[in-house]
Parts: C-alpha cells; sequence; structure tokens
C-alpha cells in the first residue's frame, strides 16, 4: 500500500466532479423535479376545482329545472282556470243569447197574434158590414154609415 | 493471462495486483488509477450532464427517469440526515455515489479483460479497478475530511469549534482529554471511510482473480455467484461511502 502522488491527482478529479455536479448536473435535474412535482400539484388542485365547480354547476341546474317546473305547473294551472272561466263565459253568454233569442221570439209570436187578430176583427167586421148589407141592402148607405161601422169593427 | 507470461499462480497474482506506476519515490502517479477513475467520471458525469440540460418537467423518458431515480434516492438519504443548508452536500453525495458505483463496477468486467487488451497494446501492468487503489479511497475520504474540517470552523466559528473539541464529551474540566478524544474520533473517520472502500474492493477484487485460477470450465461455478454477490457489495459500498460522507458533513453542521 503505496501512498503518492496519485493521490493529489483523485482529489483534483474528485473536486472536479463535485464541482461539475454541483454547478451543471444537480441544479437542473432538481429543478426539474421540483417543477413537475409543482405541475402535479397544481393539477391535482385544478381537479380537485373542476370537481367543486361541476358540483356548483350541477346544484344550480337542479335549482333552475326545480324553477322550470314549478313555473310550468303555475301555467297548466293558470291554463286550467283560465278555461274552465271561458267555458262558464260561453255557458253564460249562450244562456243569455238563448233567452233574448227565446223573447223575441215570443214578441214575434205575440205580433203576430195581435196583427192576425187585428186581420180577423177587420174581417169579422167586414163581413159583418158585408151581412148587414145583404141584410139591409138598400137601408145602408156604406158612405154615411162608414164611420158607424168602422167603430164597430175596432170594438170587434 | 499477462504478457510477460507469468507462470507461477503468485506471479499472476501479483501482477494484477500493481499498479502501472510512472515516476518514483512521493511523485509516482498510478496511470490506470488516474486514466480508469477520470474515463469513468467523465462518461458518468457527461452522461449526467445530457441528462440535466435535455430534463424536462413533463413526464420523464428512459434514461431521465432513471437518472431521477439516483437523484431521489441521494436528495432522500441527504434530506433525512443532514438538516443545515448547504449546496454543496447534495451534489456531493451524488458525485460519490456514483462515481464509486461505477469505479467499484470496474470489478465486475472479467479480471483479464482489461490487462489483456492493453498488454497487447504494451501496457504490462494495469489495474482495472481503481476503488483497490488506497490513493484513489484516501483522496476522497481526505477532501470529505477536508470539507469537514472547513464546515467545522465555517458555521460553528474559531471559538465554538475550540470550545466543542475542549469540552465535548466530558465538560471543560476534563479538556486534555477531551483533545485527544477528538483527535482519535476525527482521525477514524477519514481513515475507515477510506479503507472500508479499499478493504472491500480489494477483498472482493483478489478473489475473482482467484477464481481465475481455477480451470476455465469451472470457473464460472464460483465465479457467477461472486459477482452476482458483488453487484451487492459495489452498490452497498458506494452507499456507505455517500451515507457517511452526508452524517460527518451533518456533525460538523450541527454543535454537540
Amino acid at each position: 500500500m503505496d501512498i503518492n502522488a496519485t493521490l493529489l491527482g483523485q482529489a483534483i478529479t474528485f473536486a472536479i466532479l463535485v464541482w461539475f455536479t454541483m454547478r451543471f448536473v444537480w441544479p437542473p435535474l432538481t429543478r426539474a423535479m421540483a417543477e413537475r412535482a409543482k405541475k402535479i400539484a397544481d393539477g391535482l388542485a385544478a381537479a380537485e376545482k373542476g370537481r367543486h365547480d361541476l358540483e356548483l354547476a350541477e346544484n344550480r341546474v337542479k335549482a333552475v329545472l326545480r324553477e322550470g317546473h314549478q313555473k310550468a305547473q303555475e301555467a297548466v294551472a293558470y291554463a286550467q282556470k283560465r278555461a274552465d272561466e271561458m267555458v262558464e263565459e260561453a255557458k253564460a253568454s249562450a244562456r243569455v243569447e238563448a233567452e233574448r233569442l227565446i223573447a223575441s221570439a215570443h214578441d214575434q209570436i205575440a205580433q203576430e197574434i195581435q196583427q192576425a187578430r187585428e186581420a180577423l176583427q177587420r174581417e169579422v167586421g167586414r163581413l159583418a158590414l158585408a151581412g148587414a148589407e145583404q141584410v139591409l141592402l138598400r137601408e145602408v148607405d156604406a158612405v154615411a154609415h162608414k164611420a158607424f161601422l168602422d167603430k164597430l169593427a175596432a170594438r170587434l | 493471462m499477462a504478457v510477460e507470461a507469468p507462470q507461477s499462480a503468485s506471479q499472476y497474482i501479483l501482477h494484477h495486483l500493481t499498479n502501472n506506476a510512472q515516476g518514483s519515490g512521493f511523485w509516482t502517479v498510478h496511470i490506470d488509477t488516474l486514466a480508469v477513475s477520470g474515463l469513468v467520471g467523465a462518461l458518468a458525469f457527461g452522461l449526467l450532464y445530457l441528462v440535466a440540460r435535455g430534463a424536462t418537467s413533463g413526464v420523464p423518458a428512459g434514461l431521465q427517469n432513471f437518472v431521477e431515480m439516483v437523484v431521489e434516492l441521494v436528495d432522500t438519504s441527504v434530506k433525512g440526515v443532514f438538516h443545515g443548508h448547504n449546496p454543496l452536500v447534495a451534489p456531493l453525495a451524488l458525485t460519490i455515489f456514483v462515481w464509486v458505483f461505477l469505479m467499484n463496477a470496474m470489478d465486475l468486467l472479467p479480471v483479464d479483460l482489461l490487462p489483456k487488451l492493453l498488454g497487447d497494446q504494451g501496457v504490462h501492468y494495469f489495474k482495472s479497478v481503481p476503488t483497490t487503489d488506497p490513493n484513489l479511497t484516501f483522496a476522497m475520504s481526505l477532501s470529505v475530511f477536508g470539507l469537514m474540517i472547513y464546515y467545522s470552523f465555517k458555521v460553528k466559528g474559531t471559538r465554538g469549534y475550540v470550545h466543542e473539541v475542549m469540552s465535548a464529551p466530558f465538560g471543560p474540566k476534563l479538556a486534555p482529554v477531551n483533545v485527544v478524544f477528538r483527535i482519535i474520533e476525527d482521525a477514524a473517520k477519514p481513515l475507515s471511510l477510506a479503507l472500508r472502500l479499499f478493504g472491500n474492493m480489494y477483498a472482493g477484487e483478489m478473489v475473482f482473480i482467484l477464481i481465475a485460477l481455477l480451470p476455465y470450465p469451472v470457473q464460472w461455478l464460483l465465479g457467477a455467484p461472486w459477482a452476482i454477490f458483488h453487484i451487492l457489495i459495489i452498490t452497498l459500498q458506494a452507499y456507505i461511502f455517500m451515507m457517511l460522507t452526508i452524517v460527518y458533513l451533518s456533525m460538523a453542521h450541527e454543535s454537540h
């Protein structure tokens, strides 16, 4: 075992290698590894945040759906109510119309009865006058007795 | 077998355990240790640099995945033990782990492969596992020791550090005993760090060389189990060296 100048040479080689590693090898590698660790941590955090956002969005969607459902039900209920009202209104107006029609028919009938009666009276009066003329052919002057005959016809 | 064709087993073993030394006295250098460790380091950290430069914070593919796994292991180990603020410690730990692991892994190459290939080129001695050279393990452990001392002074201040050396663990009244204890304790750290790695790898290499002395048809019977077991050892030794470095530096940053 002889110790000699080789030791000095080896010490210099060792020092150079350590310096080289410290300067060129260790920093880039550890930096890359630290960056990766950070990237992964960021990615995990982002994933967690994304999951949270999704949850929030789902809740919001649920709320909107619930609201929409409620509104639809309200609309249906309103439409139902409105339809009932319209049916009632239509029924009422139909009833009014029917009554009006009936009333006008009654009026017309009464009027026609009246007219018929008047015509009948006139006819009866004329027949009576004609009868009387036949009976009193000579004695009755149509012109002289017209006022009397008209009065009689109006009374009938 | 080596180029000079050493015939006896002991010559073969000795040949495999001799560094390619150039120069004389203290200024001898082991070319093989320097070359293999330098080459392995350049390849490994060049590759790490390429991966780091193209590192994406998106989905990592292939090699980046593997590198990040190693970085994660080192980072977790550092964060678990070291509680101070020092940008040096984690890269240092990564360097130690990767470099020591790969140099140890040279042990898994067939013991004759590199010596034979280089022998053909006229290089006659070659130890292919740099961590079986105490020069390398001591270079690393003494560097770590230097950092320990440096940060002890830097973090605790000279007064604080001297006070700690004088008063721990028996209180200020037994200052000389404390100092002696402290010197033993601190000297043991780089020594154990270097010798543990060296001893393990040297012993492992020795076993491979011994297995290589067996006749070819039966070598795999012992070679395969030992190589598989050795995968555990080289990883464990790299990990232990890294962990102890972190622990020692952590102790330098914390007051007792």
